[in-house]
């Protein structure tokens, strides 16, 4: 594994009880590298993805991030969290805030930025994911691919390093997809932006990924770059679950 | 027809109504005051004890312990006995400045030390009712454990408990009557003086005017609400 990795984890195991999600995790993620996470639901996509942001907390095994060590209990969980921007499934945002407010809270409570300064620079993102006529409407007034972009620049709003995204078109209609993973790309293509997404969208991690991860009952079993995992998988469960996945039509 | 007209007579007196209303008006205020502080220190001390509730970690099982006791026991006992305690115990306490305080001081504590309990038990349901993610997505922005709360979850919290929270304010400003039998002089107790001695009972029926006037609004205020809401989430929906 090289030096530079930006996000490296070592044996991580995560139990919720008597289940084991994670089973002995090894994974490197490189600066300025995007590593998509396949598998079926319930592999354990998600909860690696909130492990590496401490919304987990992890049984076993290490994970560093940026040079530090994360799993030792000394860390300070909220400097940490503004170095990640993760999305969700569901988006998330705050129904009672508007789209402007949704975007600002961080900046301003935890960079303690000005308002005038965060809404600035909101504004900006806004206008980015061209939403920026939307900046005083509330979400629920929004499309989810609208939403969904919100909250990606929620999380861009506090320049974090590290990006994670949950399976953020899943809660999707299909024609709202394009436009949520259009703003994806535009993140590693103008930002180099360091990115673990974990994604049933097997065509885009195909095109976005510099590596990806299949997992199957919380281990990673197969990893590499995304032309040898698609089109020549070594593990049989790999080739078993991507061939369910062109039956379902979604390669 | 005879009966019938005694019953206006006694209750429903044109001269005694006009008689009475002055002082039973003069009483009111006292109910009025007595329902306005009170409110204000119940929604203050009921969000602070909602938060201890709900606090997490073993550190904070103590708190936690005595939010929980405090909520059993000022909801469980009737507010007349808490009055009795606070305003005829406290007094004989003989401390100095517990002891010293007006009857109308030992009114608004002890309607505060009732309604905050059963206020805590609607903040505490609007506060669970906020889910879960919301919190996570404000804690994974760097939000700490108090900013979550205190910009993404109580507020949410609020909006959401507003029609039951009316709904206890219309309980407590009814119940600012039965201070009364600590003796202070609002609007029931006033009735009960004309009554004594006039030996008609329009007294009271002015009293009950007045709280009605006062609770029609809140209640039709509350119905607004929970109908605009309805109609909100039912736009959502679609």
């Amino acid at each position: 594994m090289s030096s530079s990795a930006f996000v490296e984890l070592a044996g991580v195991t995560k139990r919720f009880g008597d289940l084991v999600v994670l089973r002995s995790v090894d994974l490197s993620v490189g600066e300025h590298q995007v590593v998509c996470l396949i598998g079926a639901s319930g592999s354990g996509k998600s909860t690696l993805l909130r492990c590496v942001n401490l919304l987990e907390r992890i049984e076993e095994g290490t994970i560093v991030v940026d040079g530090q060590t994360i799993t030792n209990g000394k860390v300070d969980v909220n400097a940490l969290r503004r170095k990640i921007g993760i999305v969700f499934q569901a988006y998330n945002l705050f129904p009672h805030m508007t789209v402007l407010h949704n975007v600002t809270l961080a900046p301003r409570k935890v960079l303690d930025l000005s308002r005038a300064r965060a809404e600035a620079s909101a504004r900006e993102l806004l206008k980015r994911i061209g939403l920026e006529d939307k900046a005083d409407e509330y979400p629920d007034r929004l499309s989810g691919g609208q939403q969904q972009r919100v909250a990606i620049a929620r999380a861009l709003a506090m320049n974090p390093k590290l990006m994670l995204l949950d399976e953020i078109t899943s809660a999707l209609d299909p024609q709202l997809v394009a436009e949520v993973l259009s703003l994806v790309r535009s993140l590693t293509e103008e930002m180099g932006m360091t990115m673990i997404i974990a994604t049933h969208e097997m065509s885009f991690a195909r095109e976005i990924a510099d590596k990806v991860c299949f997992l199957d009952a919380g281990v990673i079993l197969e990893e590499g770059p995304p032309e040898q995992i698609f089109t020549a998988p070594q593990q049989e469960r790999t080739r078993e679950f991507l061939a369910r996945i062109i039956e379902a039509g979604r390669l | 027809m005879h009966a019938f007209h005694e019953v206006l007579k006694a209750f429903f007196s044109p001269q005694s109504f006009r008689v009475a209303l002055p002082d039973v008006w003069a009483g009111f205020q006292v109910n009025l005051k007595m329902m306005v502080v009170a409110e204000v220190l119940v929604l203050i001390f009921a969000l602070a004890i909602a938060v201890i509730r709900g606090l997490p970690g073993r550190a904070a099982v103590p708190f936690r312990i005595v939010a929980i006791v405090y909520t059993d026991v000022f909801r469980g006992t009737p507010l007349i006995l808490v009055a009795f305690l606070v305003g005829l115990g406290l007094p004989g306490l003989q401390l100095t400045v517990i002891s010293s305080q007006s009857n109308f001081v030992y009114g608004i504590t002890a309607l505060t030390l009732v309604y905050t309990a059963y206020v805590t038990e609607v903040y505490r349901a609007g506060i669970e009712s906020v889910h879960g993610s919301q919190r996570m997505a404000a804690r994974s922005l760097g939000l700490s454990y108090w900013q979550a709360l205190r910009y993404v979850v109580i507020p949410q919290a609020v909006r959401r408990v507003i029609p039951p929270l009316l709904n206890d304010f219309i309980g407590l400003q009814k119940d600012t009557a039965l201070v009364a039998v600590i003796g202070v002089t609002e609007a029931a107790l006033q009735a009960q003086n004309f009554s004594n001695k006039n030996f008609n009972f329009t007294s009271y029926v002015v009293a009950a005017v007045f709280f009605i006037f006062l609770t029609i609004p809140l209640a039709r205020f509350t119905d607004h609400l929970i109908a605009q809401r309805e109609m909100r989430e039912r736009a959502q929906a679609v």
